[in-house]
């Protein structure tokens, strides 16, 4: 702990207000927040909890339509950010104090190169000439492991894959050497085996120059890893902090324990039904993007009432497969079967009967539910399509399933999806395809853009439907606690092939494949030491 | 130094302390430059040229009260979510309804309103205007004002027919095209490049000489040279909606094309839509004016305000201003029209938020 070192970033009541339907809303209460020199602090909490909001404010920003409240102090390094006119905050960020957002792909910009990129706040601030920022960029990327740090920098944001620029952005904020930076998320959007890498660097590079850090993350795990302090939030309030071994050891406050529950979640294990035929068998299919190859001899069945989880990294084909069993990409060798029939290759030639039977659900809410029109319509246009129903019936219908996702008919019926919380959002996507009455439903990483609760919540949904109505899943995830909680069979993939598979429990268990190793390793798990482990188990040179 | 002068600049400069006072940045700064800009002005053109500055601030301060209270009006009238974004809208925003309003009532009750018909003589070639005739007569004698009420109902509503026209062309063919793809796109989109190579202007003049003169052919053309502009738009605001997962979700439901381009696409590209019929609709505007004052359009006798500006436009030579008056009714939809199609992109740019 660093208590003896000086305060370095002191926020008293801080309130920040967003300006809506015509008045101001408070988005945080009265929050304080004491960062001394060298120290990690992670901010946690679900989305809405205001923890972007308050990493925004340490630079003393806010968004358009929102304003810092009357009383908040914010004092960095004896400055009060608060009065200071803008002019003199913009020197301040980015020599200073350094952000780094949850998308770095968004955040670069794709005209210029990232050495450019890097070096151009160093001379505008006057701190280091062109070429010695670069050769400094060159160590900071050097690091950072980044591969040929040398050239790596010469490349444009496209041209370089996800987690090295997520590492190349960690190396810009570096590039001033503030004295605070601030971390937005910077692995969510990455899957495990990235993960693990881009922590690690973040974490050497800000021990070696003993910055302090805010890190604002919803996952437990990763911020175990990360913070020596940790801040819970709620809803714009603080519920509590505690360095982090106590914190995870000794939660005091009945949110803390919730979240720390979350991942208990566990589903035992169904047998395959012994003398059925499987309701989906994807065989020896072959798949690929114009002239680019992507699927190599995929091969799997998918029992009826059962969850077949397909797990790998980004890349690895796994959405392409469900692209495949729905017929939006016709596989170029190999074939789908229904229930022991093949099924045609191109949805435009399928039966609205073969249609209705395999429903999709989607990774983002977002774009699956089209945001002009109303809740009742988009549940109900399915209802209507496949059964004929209107009237009457077809709102009965509506009613029953938005019972069924949990949410309230009278309150929601007239909604649109932009008034909607991302969980909320997912649970209409549900209701949507359940409306179609299907026997098989693909989830592409549903749970993937939620908080941990609220994922939860989706995956006890999903699971108690499952049994109530005997459907089956196809779940596309790279998360492999989730994989866990709720699958049956597991089949793992990697480069478009199937690496491994089989029932859970077996593939839990040791001897794996060397690949699927990899992936069960690379979860965080909430011991804080997890990562020091693991990267010694590894060997430091294992990273890209 | 008379009266007129000294209250002049003692209201300028009283006014200008209390903002000052008040500490009304906005209004002080507005006040006082016109101070400056009004000792120079009366230097130099003296009494005159400040009564020119009295009588134009006045206009002003007096469209801007109109739209204010026509405003106040609406959010008074409409149901609470019209009402919500009334408020919100820029003062600009409610003059710009407030002209297209006037306008659409001269042309809706324009028997009504126009004391003469527009084609009945009254009185002898260019007399001038007396109680009788408000604005005076025309070339032939006839009541300027009644054919100004009667050009707005023939004008804007030929415009506005063809406008419509070209939108229900354009968007279904660019929406269509977005959602097909493939060779049609192609082929409507090569169709497309074809007409808009040709200048307007002179292809509809073609046109015009080939099928003769008449109100459905001059619609049927103008919507044929405006479709193409639509159709681009359309497709490229549908084509970032096609790659959204409601349409796959939509298509993999076994939807036909008819129902997402209607229920899926249409309602996700109104906003862009709507405010670029707001400017088609001027360059229509425009065209169908200079079409009647080349004679091409809109044929005598009927009040058309493109041709009024031909007409008249001897009486310039006299310094008579009465030919401007249709030009300036032209001018005044055509900005009232960019007022509000400018605040219909703001609120679409979603910066309302």
């Amino acid at each position: 702990m660093s208590q003896d070192k000086s305060v370095l970033l002191n926020i008293k009541n801080l309130i920040i207000e967003g300006y809506s339907d015509e008045k101001w809303v408070g988005i945080v209460h009265g929050v304080d927040l004491t960062l001394h020199r060298g120290e990690v602090m992670g901010l946690i909490g679900e989305s809405g909890a205001g923890k972007s909001t308050i990493g925004l404010a340490a630079m003393g920003f806010t968004k358009d339509g929102c304003r810092i409240g009357e009383g908040s102090s914010i004092e960095f390094d004896g400055m009060e950010l608060t009065t200071t006119p803008e002019s003199d905050l913009q020197s301040l960020r980015g020599a200073r104090i350094a952000y780094v957002a949850q998308s770095a792909a968004a955040s670069f910009n794709p005209a210029h190169k990232l050495i450019d990129q890097h070096t151009e706040a160093p001379i505008q601030y006057r701190i280091k000439k062109r070429l010695e920022s670069q050769e400094d960029a060159m160590e900071l990327y050097e690091r950072l492991r980044l591969p040929n740090p040398k050239e790596i920098g010469f490349r444009y944001p496209h041209q370089v894959s996800g987690g090295q620029l997520q590492r190349a952005m960690t190396a810009m904020a570096m590039a001033c050497r503030p004295d605070l930076i601030i971390f937005d998320e910077p692995t969510t959007a990455l899957d495990v085996t990235t993960q693990i890498e881009v922590l690690s660097a973040i974490r050497d590079i800000v021990d070696q120059f003993d910055t302090a850090a805010l890190y604002i993350t919803h996952d437990l795990a990763v911020v175990a890893q990360m913070a020596d302090v940790i801040k819970v939030l709620l809803k714009g309030n603080e519920v509590e902090e505690a360095d982090t071994r106590t914190m995870l050891e000794n939660p005091q406050d009945d949110y803390t324990k919730s979240l720390w529950a979350v991942r208990d979640f566990k589903r035992d294990q169904k047998p395959r039904p012994s003398d059925d035929t499987a309701l989906v068998t994807v065989k020896n299919v072959d798949a690929s993007y114009g002239d680019t190859p992507v699927l190599h001899d995929v091969s799997f069945d998918i029992y009826r009432g059962m969850t077949v989880a397909v797990v790998g990294e980004s890349g690895s084909g796994k959405s392409t497969v469900a692209r495949c069993i729905t017929g939006l990409l016709p596989p170029t060798k190999g074939e789908i079967l229904f229930q022991g029939e093949a099924l045609p290759p191109d949805y435009r030639d399928r039966t609205k009967d073969q249609l209705r039977q395999a429903q999709m659900i989607y990774q983002m809410a977002d774009t699956a539910l089209n945001p002009k029109v109303k809740i009742c319509d988009i549940i109900g246009r399915p209802a209507q399509f496949y059964s004929g129903l209107h009237g009457p019936a077809l709102k009965n219908r509506v009613d029953e399933l938005l019972d069924l996702i949990e949410l309230d008919p009278s309150k929601y019926y007239n909604r649109y999806p932009p008034e909607l919380s991302g969980g909320q959002k997912q649970r209409i996507g549900i209701a949507r395809s359940l409306a179609a009455e299907p026997t098989f439903i693909i989830c592409d990483e549903v749970t993937s853009a939620l908080d941990q609760l609220v994922a939860e919540g989706i995956l006890r949904l999903l699971d108690k439907l499952q049994n109530e109505l005997d459907l089956s899943y196809m779940f596309i995830t790279h998360d492999l606690a989730t994989v866990r909680s709720i699958a049956d069979e597991v089949v793992v993939m990697q480069y478009g092939k199937v690496v491994e598979q089989g029932p859970k429990d077996e593939m839990f268990t040791p001897p794996h494949h060397e690949y699927t190793d990899l992936l069960l390793s690379s979860v965080p798990e909430m011991d804080p030491d997890w990562l020091t482990t693991l990267l010694d188990e590894r060997g430091t040179d294992s990273t890209d | 130094m008379n009266y007129f002068i000294i209250g002049f600049y003692a209201l300028l400069i009283g006014g200008s302390s209390l903002a000052a006072y008040y500490q009304k940045r906005t209004a002080f700064i507005l006040l006082f430059s016109l101070t400056l800009v009004s000792f120079v002005m009366g230097i130099v053109g003296g009494e005159a040229m400040l009564w020119t500055v009295t009588i134009g601030a006045g206009l002003i301060a007096f469209s801007a009260g109109v739209s204010y209270s026509f405003r106040e009006f609406l959010v008074v009238i409409l149901p609470p979510n019209g009402a919500k974004a009334m408020r919100t809208a820029p003062l600009t925003a409610g003059f710009g309804l407030f002209v297209i309003f006037t306008y659409a009532i001269a042309g809706i009750f324009a028997p009504i309103i126009a004391p003469f018909g527009e084609a009945e003589v009254i009185s002898s070639a260019f007399a001038p205007a007396d109680e009788n005739m408000l604005l005076g007569a025309d070339q032939l004698g006839r009541d300027m004002f009644s054919r100004i009420i009667y050009g707005a109902r023939n004008t804007v509503g030929l415009a506005l027919l063809a406008t419509i026209l070209a939108f229900v062309m354009g968007a279904t063919a660019g929406l269509y095209a977005a959602t097909k793809g493939g060779k049609l796109d192609q082929l409507l989109g090569r169709i497309v490049d074809v007409i808009m190579s040709i200048p307007s202007l002179i292809f509809s003049l073609l046109l015009l000489s080939i099928f003769g003169t008449n109100t459905v052919t001059l619609i049927i053309v103008i919507a044929i040279i405006y479709a193409p502009r639509v159709f681009r738009l359309a497709r490229s605001v549908g084509g970032n909606v096609v790659v959204m997962d409601y349409i796959e979700a939509a298509k993999l439901r076994g939807e036909g094309t008819w129902y997402l381009i209607r229920k899926e696409i249409l309602p996700n590209s109104t906003a862009p839509l709507i405010a670029e019929f707001g400017l088609e609709f001027c360059f229509v505007f425009l065209l169908v004016a200079g079409l009647s004052f080349l004679g091409l359009g809109i044929q005598p006798p009927t009040a058309d305000w493109g041709s009024m500006v031909r007409e008249n436009a001897t009486l310039i030579s006299f310094g008579e201003i009465t030919p401007l008056i249709p030009a300036g009714a032209i001018a005044l939809l055509t900005v009232a029209v960019n007022f509000v199609v400018d605040w219909m992109l703001y609120r679409s740019s979603g910066l309302k938020e």
